[in-house]
């Protein structure tokens, strides 16, 4: 009775909960050791990173030879991986066979192409609507830069293009003009004309049901057959259009989706307003469809920027054919594992910071509309 | 009195353009303008395919596809030599496109189910693991994939005399791996034949368990019942019959593995990395389905004394396979697609002897090409089709 003091009902003050309630102790609990299974998996868990990651950690850090100047100086120097080789073509990974005197165009054209996404990606940085601007102008831009030929710039032969900076050249033109062609084809699917519905029907389902790289194969040896006699043009040219129609077609079907999924009430209300077919197209309809849409939009540019890697089958040496031609290189024999790893970092790091924008833009998007 | 004055009013704005105003006219007029455009392109294109052919004396036509193809194809699972016919080479791509699909998506449908499953456990080292995997999967390309497996295989695996054994029947080494293929003696079709009837049996034996689960409520163990059909029966005339399987086992001669089967490093290289690949998709698509069904569904089996296993097959997996199907078929038909990047390692799918070589040999682009697309549609039509029939039978039927 001495120490306990006496409350009126209803007032004694909150007490602290259980300590095998709170803390890291129930933490682990409830994540680790909980049941049986819970268990088994933790075990089981353990045991996998065990198996992983100590061989991997000697293999690809600890072990590993960063100079050397061949394939045997790596094997005498040390047992692991040879990061060497990175290192001695790092100038082909990057430009392929960009003449070495004017790599300051692509390293420009890039500089400009983040100031260029500035203004897309973040709507609270100043003087967005000049930047905007510049943004539309940029593909123009970057092409007269890269390939040169006007405004006393040397020309290029972009057959010289290669390593990071083809893959880049063709994943941005692919998902510039993929958007807008993919809109443009979703609208025509879900419109009421009949004829625009069936050609723009028939131009996503076949595209949908080909490989790319037959695309591709379309690209390298067939189409010159459809040119006026005479007439040829650049191959990375047709590669590129050829990309971007694929990725419009998938681009069209994750944008039809989101129209499907807006209620008909919009369209009748914008309907009601006197809003024409595009006014209701631009104000009412593809604001809320491409929100919706915004996931699908982003794992297809994902998509997109994974499959340039097949225009190898048709011969370019993008940063993945570079790597292939590296891996049969007599001095260098028998890299394949760190040449590939090196080359999929690459990808990881582009696709994995794409995914994680479009999580961070359906978040800001998010207007509690969430069905 | 409005309706009037517009009436009167439009004919003013004059002749042809009159129509441009009516909508009905109007959506007429470019649905005329568009096809006429089309067809207009279409014959543009036709037109200068038919003046370049000319050109270079070529005609289009399909007779090359029954001269011989003069090349080997290293695995096949018909009569095949470098004398048979383009057709024969392009039939043998085709099944192999085939058995490399088939085999993509039975391990990647295990595979994606079991990761999508634990990626929702609520272990927090199991969970991220597979998360890692995940990401790490479908954030590379899959060609990058086929190439590190196919260079890990041919580059890093030691050579046939060094090969890593599975006890004294299975050799992993950079030809692939070799394994032991049955030699069935004349009796063992008893237990073939056995087998068979216990799979019929089994069937048979579940509509009954339905019917009378309808009728009169009782369970039958369909599971006990179905297992000692299919797997204990036949296994019995099997030792009954006399055992009448042998298996020849991989011998090492020479350089090389003799006898049994051989598993090529590229059909090895091209099944893992795009079932990996396509399974890391699956899972998101099993996770996302599972999450769309609603927590109430669970709690209300509960409250009928349903117990956890129940729970999953009867409430939680049927509802949950309704949001998987759809985007399953279409990862099912973009294995199917990706595995025409055989090419890149040499593995002999219809895209490396038809759309390959083929096509370097005979030069005939436009044909080769068109055939390799047609039949890429009509897989896709048909896998689609097969998916929309299924999805249709277990879609919610609404009122």
């Amino acid at each position: 009775m001495s120490d306990a003091k006496s409350y009126e009902p209803g007032q004694h003050p909150s007490l602290p909960p259980p300590k095998n309630l709170v803390g890291w102790q129930r933490w682990v609990w409830d994540n680790l050791f909980g049941t049986v299974s819970n268990t088994v998996l933790t075990l089981l868990s353990v045991y996998l990173l065990y198996l992983i990651i100590p061989g991997m950690l000697d293999y690809f850090v600890l072990d590993a030879v960063i100079s050397a100047n061949s394939r045997a100086e790596c094997a005498e120097l040390g047992k692991g991986a040879c990061w060497a080789f990175i290192g001695d073509r790092f100038q082909v990974f990057i430009y392929g066979f960009y003449p070495a005197e004017l790599r300051w165009r692509p390293n420009l054209a890039f500089v400009l192409l983040f100031v260029a996404l500035a203004p897309v990606l973040y709507d609270n940085i100043p003087f967005r609507k000049y930047g905007l601007m510049f943004s539309l102008a940029f593909p123009i831009i970057a092409g007269v830069l890269m390939v040169g030929g006007v405004f006393g710039l040397e020309p290029v032969d972009t057959r010289l293009f290669g390593g990071v900076l083809l893959t880049i050249v063709i994943g941005v033109t692919g998902i510039t003009f993929s958007l807008p062609l993919g809109i443009l084809l979703a609208l025509g699917r879900y419109s009421n004309l009949p004829a625009i519905k069936i050609v723009c029907t028939v131009f996503i389902e076949f595209i949908r049901g080909v490989p790319l790289i037959t695309l591709l194969f379309v690209a390298s040896t067939m189409l010159s057959y459809f040119l006026p006699p005479g007439t040829s043009f650049d191959l990375l040219l047709r590669v590129l259009i050829m990309v971007t129609l694929f990725a419009s077609a998938y681009m069209a079907e994750v944008i039809r989706g989101g129209l499907q999924s807006l209620p008909k009430g919009q369209f009748e209300a914008a309907d009601a307003m006197g809003l024409k077919y595009w006014q209701t197209m631009r104000l009412i309809v593809l604001p809320q469809a491409l929100k919706i849409s915004i996931p699908g939009i982003v794992n297809t540019f994902i998509g997109l920027y994974k499959d340039t890697t097949l225009v190898i089958v048709i011969g370019m040496l993008d940063v993945l054919g570079v790597a292939k031609s590296a891996v049969s290189d007599p001095v260098w024999n028998g890299l394949s594992v760190e040449i590939y790893v090196f080359v999929a970092g690459f990808f990881f790091i582009c696709c994995f910071g794409m995914s994680r924008y479009s999580m961070y833009l359906e978040k800001k998007l998010h207007t509690g509309h969430k069905r | 009195m409005s309706v009037a004055s517009d009436t009167d009013s439009t004919p003013q704005r004059g002749g042809i353009m009159r129509l441009w105003y009516d909508s009905e006219a109007r959506q007429v007029i470019i649905q005329i303008f568009t096809i006429a455009v089309l067809f207009a392109l279409v014959f543009y294109l036709v037109r200068n395919a038919v003046i370049n052919l000319d050109a270079i004396g070529k005609s289009l036509g399909f007779d090359f596809l029954f001269q011989p193809a003069n090349y080997d194809i290293n695995q096949s699972f018909l009569e095949y030599d470098s004398r048979s016919s383009n057709l024969k080479a392009a039939i043998v791509g085709l099944l192999n496109t085939f058995l490399v699909a088939g085999l993509g998506i039975f391990i990647a449908t295990i595979v994606g189910f079991v990761m999508g499953v634990l990626r929702l456990s609520k272990n927090f080292l199991m969970n991220r693991l597979v998360y890692c995997y995940v990401e790490a999967m479908r954030n590379v390309p899959v060609l990058l994939w086929i190439l590190l497996v196919h260079g890990f295989i041919v580059v890093n695996m030691p050579g046939p005399r060094q090969a890593l054994g599975l006890g004294e029947s299975f050799f992993f080494s950079n030809r692939g791996i070799n394994m032991p293929s049955p030699l069935p003696e004349p009796l063992f079709w008893a237990t073939a034949i056995t087998f068979i009837l216990g799979v019929i049996g089994a069937i048979v034996f579940k509509r009954y368990a339905k019917k009378i689960q309808d009728e009169t409520g009782k369970i039958l163990p369909v599971l006990y019942v179905s297992f000692g059909l299919i797997v204990v029966l036949p296994v019995i005339v099997y030792f009954i019959t006399g055992a009448p399987l042998n298996w020849e086992t991989p011998a090492m001669q020479g350089f090389n593995f003799q006898g049994g089967y051989v598993v090529k490093p590229e059909l090895i290289a091209l099944t893992l990395a795009l079932a990996l690949y396509t399974s890391a998709f699956i899972a998101e698509t099993v996770r996302s389905g599972i999450l769309a069904v609603n927590y109430g569904q669970t709690e209300a089996a509960g409250a009928l004394g349903l117990r956890n296993n129940r729970t999953l097959q009867l409430v939680v997996i049927p509802q949950a396979m309704r949001v998987i199907v759809p985007p399953l078929t279409s990862q099912y038909l973009n294995l199917t697609k990706n595995s025409s990047l055989a090419i890149a390692i040499g593995y002999m799918d219809i895209t490396a002897t038809l759309g390959g070589i083929t096509l370097n040999q005979t030069g005939r682009e436009m044909e080769c090409m068109i055939l390799v697309m047609a039949i890429y549609l009509c897989i896709s039509l048909a896998v689609s089709s097969f998916m929309n029939w299924y999805n249709n039978r277990i879609k919610l039927i609404e009122r």
